[in-house]
């Protein structure tokens, strides 16, 4: 790819992430938005916290297939408990590191 | 003046298990973009303008194989809608917030500065000048390890100090920090299996949108149909 085309590239990437960040944010912070909407947004970071970590608990990447049992799942079970117990999120960092490091050596 | 050294100090304090988990990856993305052929200032200009993990490296495999840009380009739309959700939920949090301050602060979305911010604001002890700062370090984190990649990725050995798990590790406790009632458990559980599913059904990483959106709406209409009933949320 020449230099143009690379800049090009770059620049296209940057406004089609930038404007899904920035848009909803300018606009809603200016506007009432309606109670049922409030309360239904609540819940969209349990949601999407849950929804980003699943897939790298319970599935395997290329070819995606479903796996019980990964050291990213048994790793989870601990940090998860010394999350709920402690409620430190730079514990939880740590344990979890360590649970992983630790579970690659024994698995 | 002080007050605002205390917001940049806090930022900077919730910022680090962000940058710790953001290094490796960085890191690996430099090395695969230093053998797709990109040079340093390239690498480096793509995490200032674009700033999207998941995406550069498809970007990075895409380039490499000889992708078009507008195939390229598309990718990275679809994949970070998903910010699009992240974007509405934060903005109840800036009611009356300059346009000039909240494009800024825009810029440093990630699913990451997106969780912590959004833990932070709903405790109440977070000033928007906090977050902003947690949103520069972690870019600036960023920045660093993609470039430092493309010169001494392949000297650091793979998994070391299970330091891969930093951010899992970190969006479990975040994900407790947000379990604030049976009905937020029950959106949780309900996302995780929409997830798992998407994910092995739906192609790209559109799981994560469909997924969060089929659980909140799920759990919202839990919580309506409890109401009802009489029974507390």
């Amino acid at each position: 790819m020449s230099a143009t085309g690379y800049l090009l590239l770059i620049l296209c990437m940057g406004v089609v992430t930038y404007l899904p960040r920035m848009l909803p944010l300018v606009t809603f912070s200016r506007r009432k938005l309606p109670p049922w909407f409030v309360e239904w947004l609540e819940l969209i970071p349990p949601a999407i916290l849950s929804a980003l970590i699943a897939p790298t608990l319970f599935t395997q990447a290329a070819p995606r297939l479903f796996v019980l049992g990964k050291i990213e799942l048994l790793a989870a079970l601990p940090t998860l408990a010394f999350a709920l117990k402690t409620r430190s999120l730079a514990g939880t960092v740590v344990v979890g590191m360590l649970c992983y490091w630790g579970l690659h050596y024994l698995v | 003046m002080a007050q605002t050294f205390d917001c940049v100090k806090e930022g900077m304090k919730a910022a680090w298990p962000i940058c710790l988990g953001y290094f490796p990856i960085g890191l690996s993305l430099g090395v695969l973009a230093q053998k797709g052929g990109l040079l340093p200032w390239q690498v480096g200009l793509m995490s200032i303008v674009v700033y999207a993990g998941g995406s550069q490296f498809i970007a990075v495999a895409m380039i490499g194989s000889g992708a078009s840009i507008p195939a390229i380009v598309t990718t990275t739309f679809m994949v970070n809608l998903r910010h699009m959700l992240m974007s509405s939920a934060l903005a109840v949090h800036f009611p009356g917030v300059s346009r000039r301050f909240l494009a800024l602060f825009a810029y440093g979305l990630t699913d990451e500065s997106f969780a912590v911010n959004m833990v932070r604001f709903n405790r109440g002890d977070w000033e928007r000048q906090s977050a902003l700062t947690l949103n520069q370090a972690t870019n600036f984190t960023w920045f660093v390890s993609t470039v430092a990649g493309v010169y001494v990725g392949q000297f650091i050995p793979s998994g070391a100090l299970g330091i891969d798990y930093a951010l899992t590790g970190m969006f479990i406790c975040l994900l407790v920090f947000q379990l604030r009632g049976p009905v937020f458990v029950a959106t949780a559980l309900m996302a995780a299996f929409c997830s798992v599913v998407a994910y092995l059904w739906l192609p790209g990483n559109a799981y994560v949108i469909v997924a969060s959106t089929v659980a909140a709406t799920a759990g919202f209409m839990l919580k309506r149909s409890l109401r009802h009933r009489g029974g507390r949320p």
